[in-house]
């Protein structure tokens, strides 16, 4: 299967197999306007298979989260047909409403309206902790 | 803004500070008698607990202070579904400085986050509470007179009470610690907590057996075991009956080993032991009104 390279944009590479979709959803880019691909199972020397996103558009994008979803992924900025910036993901400090915390007696499960707010608290283990109660995120 | 929230949040030189405030406030009340003329305390308790908002207000007083105080959970704004954030913005318009309780875990940190003066956490659920630790360790300071090259010995309910933890946090940044965790099996150490110990190096066993390891103990800290955290009564019952500290199980300990409790009890330490000169948990709640005094006198830059 061909897909077209981008001129201008962003590729998101080495996303894990299956998660595309998410990062599809958590990165917002179901609310741009502009030509995207998302790309599943696609062969990988290095993973076996592995899902790719290609934005035809030059945007700001945030795409830390990416780090948590897709250990391991890159992020390319295209500029011209080339490859200007090759960013590796690594965890990000902070998950901001990308995990809900499942504890009960967590305060943003009797006021909905805070943000889901997870920090990085074992970086060898990837452990995310709720700021307002400490739970474990749970993958 | 700053605030309270967590017992790791203060460093060990801040601790040192509170920890000498406190010993300058017992010495000499009338130094600090007038010093917080004019402020005033709110002690927001969404969730009753007579005694620690008693220990906060006569601390405010202590300090020459006024104190605005709800009368209940029930009669405040919160029963009309007012946001803990909305609520913290508010009182900052009456208050100098907040002490809040609250049944949900991380309430008083939202409060912090929202709030134009300073807050301290009264005790979020069974999260943290940090002035019950502060109190643990001016405890251990007046009686022991250092806080490195101590054993520490817990025993009871090690997996839920959150007092152990918080003492576990703040007295492994010492040297030469080293802490003995008596449980059942049931109600040990959780396992992150563990970890930390592990990651940093810091020495500890864990043992079902209160009596033999009885005589290393220089600091015993007794816990009960908490009727809410079981889904059955029959569980609770004999976890509850485990350890029950009685003067003979103390005849093998240190003649200078402190016994130390975060109180209410039930009956986990009997009350023949309260005769021993070694039982310190009375003199806890003490230095919690002082430890409480302190902070607030620190929190507002007095």
């Amino acid at each position: 299967m061909n897909i077209d390279s981008i001129k201008n944009g962003i590729v998101l590479d080495h996303l894990t197999p299956g998660k595309g979709m998410e990062v599809y959803r958590l990165l917002g880019l179901d609310r741009l306007d502009c030509h995207i691909a998302i790309i599943k199972n696609a062969p990988s020397r290095k993973m076996g298979k592995k899902d790719i996103i290609k934005i035809a558009d030059d945007i700001a994008l945030d795409t830390e989260v990416l780090g948590y979803i897709c250990p391991g992924a890159t992020v390319n900025i295209i500029k011209d047909g080339k490859n200007v910036e090759k960013k590796k993901m690594s965890l990000p400090e902070k998950l901001v409403n990308v995990v809900t915390c499942h504890n009960p007696r967590c305060i943003t499960t009797t006021e909905q309206e805070l943000p889901q707010i997870f920090a990085l608290t074992d970086h060898e283990r990837a452990e995310y902790r709720c700021i307002y109660c400490e739970t474990l995120a749970k993958n | 803004m700053r605030s309270v929230i967590d017992i790791k949040e203060l460093s060990v030189s801040e601790i040192d500070e509170l920890v000498s405030v406190a010993k300058d406030i017992i010495a000499n009340p009338e130094k600090y008698a007038h010093k917080c003329e004019g402020k005033k305390l709110a002690t927001l308790f969404f969730e009753p607990s007579t005694r620690t908002r008693l220990s906060f207000e006569a601390a405010m007083y202590e300090l020459g202070g006024n104190v605005l105080s709800m009368a209940s959970a029930a009669s405040s704004s919160a029963s009309k579904g007012e946001s803990v954030a909305d609520t913290a913005q508010v009182i900052s318009c009456y208050a100098d400085i907040i002490a809040m309780r609250h049944p949900k875990e991380g309430a008083p940190m939202v409060a912090a986050m929202n709030a134009s003066i300073p807050v301290i956490n009264a005790g979020d659920g069974g999260h943290n509470h940090p002035t019950q630790t502060l109190a643990d360790l001016l405890t251990i300071s007046r009686e022991k007179g250092r806080f490195d090259n101590l054993t520490v010995g817990f025993c009871g309910d090690l997996k839920f009470g959150r007092t152990v933890h918080s003492l576990i946090s703040a007295m492994e940044r010492y040297e030469g610690v080293k802490f003995v965790l008596i449980s059942p099996d049931e109600l040990t150490v959780p396992d992150y907590v563990k970890r930390e110990l592990d990651k940093k190096g810091i020495p500890y066993v864990e043992t079902t057996d209160l009596t033999a390891v009885m005589p290393e103990l220089d600091i015993l800290y007794m816990t009960r075991v908490q009727q809410e955290r079981f889904f059955n009564e029959e569980d609770y019952l004999r976890l509850r009956d485990s350890y029950i500290l009685t003067p003979e199980k103390l005849e093998n300990a240190k003649s200078d080993m402190i016994v130390m409790h975060p109180l209410p009890r039930v009956n986990e330490i009997s009350v023949a032991v309260d005769r021993d000169p070694r039982a310190c948990y009375f003199k806890q709640v003490l230095n919690g009104k002082y430890m409480r005094m302190a902070l607030i006198l620190k929190l507002l830059g007095l």
